[in-house]
């Protein structure tokens, strides 16, 4: 089955709300719009307006009253409408959701997903293309997770709604209507990396928007008869240590790619648990590539500020040449 | 600047001076709740608070809020709860707890270290404390959005449908969170009563610094009933909170009762009440106590002197369990934080024992 990611996600929850009655949406305008992208296109007339619950217009509200939700038996599914109206919500989100199993010594599981588009190159206005992962995978008590493909779209957001844990699942909202294959049958665990492409001396690191970005490169650098392998975080907390390690373990380079600011972020981490793994084997330091340590830029200038194929392809030269 | 509907009498059944009201707003038949029962929550919550302060002087409490003075709006509200009805509460509802079964040292374990939570608070239908201002409001009108979707509502059975009573102070009204949680319980017509005491005090911030008028003027303009009550006639909140319960149990939607009372402490033991206030306020509100107000209602009987014996012999069981607390689990933090800890919080946990090893 080939379809977009808007229409794997929609599937996927459409999925989830058919198997247990306890899963539940809530968002600004998801009922009857059917979302500002579409994602739950359909799904209040299908399953019903209790089900499907257009929400008064506040952040707080949506993930404050899904944890009440969840403290009676419920599994909400929350929609932010963009990664940049994300902060209203983060005092829940980070002092009440994050901790509430760990508060209760792990007698209160809060079985919420909060969802988000989020990235930017879309030629959007502020607060619309931005990539506030950094901050949820800073929180004990939440997992972090990313789809680059409709296959994990659709996989990926039944996992997380079984989840035990507090969820949250980035969308990347510049693939969102990218086509691609479904397949039928969910092959990996929720937190697990993917190799997407196998490759023998170099590792190009990247999850949501960016894996695209990757793929790209590794094939240009193929071209010019340089194996590249591409690592999908996936989930970037927990983070796949093990995968993405024994990847840099084989091919001796890395380079890790994503649009959020440089410093401080994933790719921060990621370097040092590479070094930390793979230190004797590494032929050159772990190098980054991402956005710049600027709020993001207007839209005309988007496309310099990210992490684009030039820059990639200029990073793994350098790194070669180390 | 006076503000004049700040001066308005809220609504008793009580007296000050024990006397019962003429033709209260929110009556109480003769024989509905046990006032005996009310004056012993009320005279054990102010012992748990006195024994509470005591240990925390004594070094076996970090930090204690003292509910000394809200006694009567904690229990008068408590009593009115029926047992599948759900609390959440601030970080001072020592009076509800003790209502809902919690064991008074569970309290004590959030102040003296041990715990961040404490009791079951499934089984209780207590929440665990929220430290954070307002926050737990809304998770209350979320669990009521859950009670209306479970058919908990309007069946006209009063053992079956549910309300949802969240527990505020006079700070909360001015956070976002807490205006969120008054229009989303009003949009969806929630079983949820907003019970705020208003002690007067948010630390050092008069209510003057949250608002220009009275608390529970505030919920006409979200689209739901206000009530003003005095916090110090624990049956006019007993009879207050009965009614909201009532209205929100049988699908009517939410109230605000705002229990005019006063915090006679400090913030917590950490604060130092001196700085910003002063004694001839305090003490003009320790007159109005909620306690003795019913007891000069009931008079000195035999009842009420066993009470006090209870009272005793309760403070030095409280003294024993708080001191007999279990340290809390060394790894509990490592595995609590997920469902299951992934690869490198399990290293770190490998990490962490051996570096207390």
């Amino acid at each position: 089955m080939t379809v977009s990611m808007v229409r794997a996600l929609n599937d996927g929850l459409r999925r989830a709300l058919e198997t247990d009655p306890s899963v539940l949406l809530i968002g600004e305008d998801i009922g009857r719009l059917g979302g500002v992208f579409r994602v739950t296109d359909g799904l209040r007339k299908d399953f019903g307006a209790d089900r499907v619950m257009d929400s008064p217009l506040g952040e707080a509200g949506i993930v404050g009253t899904a944890v009440g939700l969840a403290l009676r038996g419920y599994r909400p599914v929350c929609e932010i409408q963009f990664d940049g109206f994300t902060f209203p919500a983060v005092n829940q989100i980070v002092t009440q959701l994050a901790k509430m199993r760990h508060r209760s010594g792990g007698a209160l599981a809060l079985p919420v997903v909060v969802r988000m588009p989020y990235g930017g190159g879309i030629g959007s206005i502020e607060h619309h293309s931005e990539s506030p992962e950094t901050y949820f995978a800073h929180t004990a008590g939440l997992k972090v997770v990313t789809c680059a493909t409709p296959h994990d779209a659709y996989w990926m957001i039944q996992a997380a709604i079984r989840s035990e844990d507090p969820t949250v699942f980035l969308e990347p909202k510049r693939r969102y209507w990218v086509k691609g294959e479904v397949d039928e049958r969910d092959d990996l665990p929720l937190e697990k990396a993917r190799v997407v492409r196998d490759g023998t001396d170099l590792t190009l690191i990247g999850y949501g928007p960016s894996v695209a970005t990757c793929l790209t490169v590794a094939d240009q650098c193929a071209e010019r008869g340089r194996s590249v392998e591409v690592v999908d975080l996936r989930s970037l907390s927990p983070l796949d240590s093990d995968t993405l390690v024994g990847s840099v373990r084989r091919t001796g380079r890395a380079v890790i790619v994503h649009e959020a600011s440089l410093s401080h972020g994933v790719g921060a981490e990621v370097a040092a648990r590479v070094q930390d793994g793979a230190f004797y084997l590494l032929e050159a330091p772990v190098a980054r590539v991402t956005g710049y340590d600027t709020p993001y830029p207007p839209s005309r200038l988007e496309q310099t500020w990210l992490p684009g194929v030039q820059r990639v392809l200029a990073a793994v030269d350098r790194t070669f040449s180390h | 600047m006076t503000i004049p509907s700040l001066a308005g009498e809220p609504a008793r059944i009580l007296n000050s001076d024990g006397t019962l009201a003429e033709s209260p707003e929110h009556g109480v038949t003769p024989g509905e709740v046990d006032l005996t029962a009310l004056y012993r929550n009320l005279v054990l919550a102010r012992r748990l608070d006195t024994e509470a302060i005591a240990l925390q002087r004594q070094g076996e409490l970090g930090l204690w809020p003292s509910l000394r003075g809200q006694e009567a709006a904690q229990v008068g509200a408590a009593h009115a709860l029926a047992e599948q009805d759900m609390v959440f509460p601030t970080y001072r509802e020592h009076g509800v707890a003790l209502c809902r079964g919690i064991a008074p040292e569970a309290l004590f374990g959030v102040f003296r270290g041990t715990t961040l939570g404490g009791w079951d608070s499934r089984a209780a239908r207590f929440h665990l404390y929220t430290l954070v201002i307002g926050a737990q409001t809304l998770h209350a009108v979320g669990y009521a959005m859950g009670v209306v979707r479970d058919g908990a509502v309007g069946n006209g059975d009063p053992s079956r449908d549910t309300a949802v009573l969240a527990f505020l102070g006079d700070g909360a009204l001015s956070e976002g969170e807490t205006n969120e949680a008054f229009v989303w319980a009003a949009a969806q017509e929630l079983p949820v009563v907003f019970f705020c005491q208003n002690n007067q005090w948010a630390i050092s911030a008069p209510y003057t610094t949250q608002s220009r008028v009275p608390a529970a003027q505030r919920a006409a303009g979200f689209g739901f009933p206000g009530v003003r009550v005095d916090g110090n006639d624990v049956l006019a909140c007993f009879a207050a909170t009965r009614d909201a319960l009532n209205r929100a149990r049988t699908g009517g939607g939410p109230t605000l009762i705002e229990a005019v009372t006063y915090r006679v402490n400090a913030h917590t033991t950490a604060d130092d009440a001196g700085r910003y206030r002063d004694d001839e306020e305090t003490r003009r509100w320790a007159a109005l106590d909620p306690i003795e107000r019913l007891h000069a209602h009931l008079r000195s009987t035999e009842a009420l002197d066993h009470v006090e014996r209870e009272a005793d012999a309760f403070a030095e069981r409280l003294r024993v369990a708080c001191r007999a607390l279990p340290e809390p689990d060394p790894d509990g933090s490592f595995l609590h934080t997920y469902a299951e800890p992934d690869a490198e919080l399990a290293r770190q946990l490998d990490d962490y024992r051996g570096g207390a090893a």
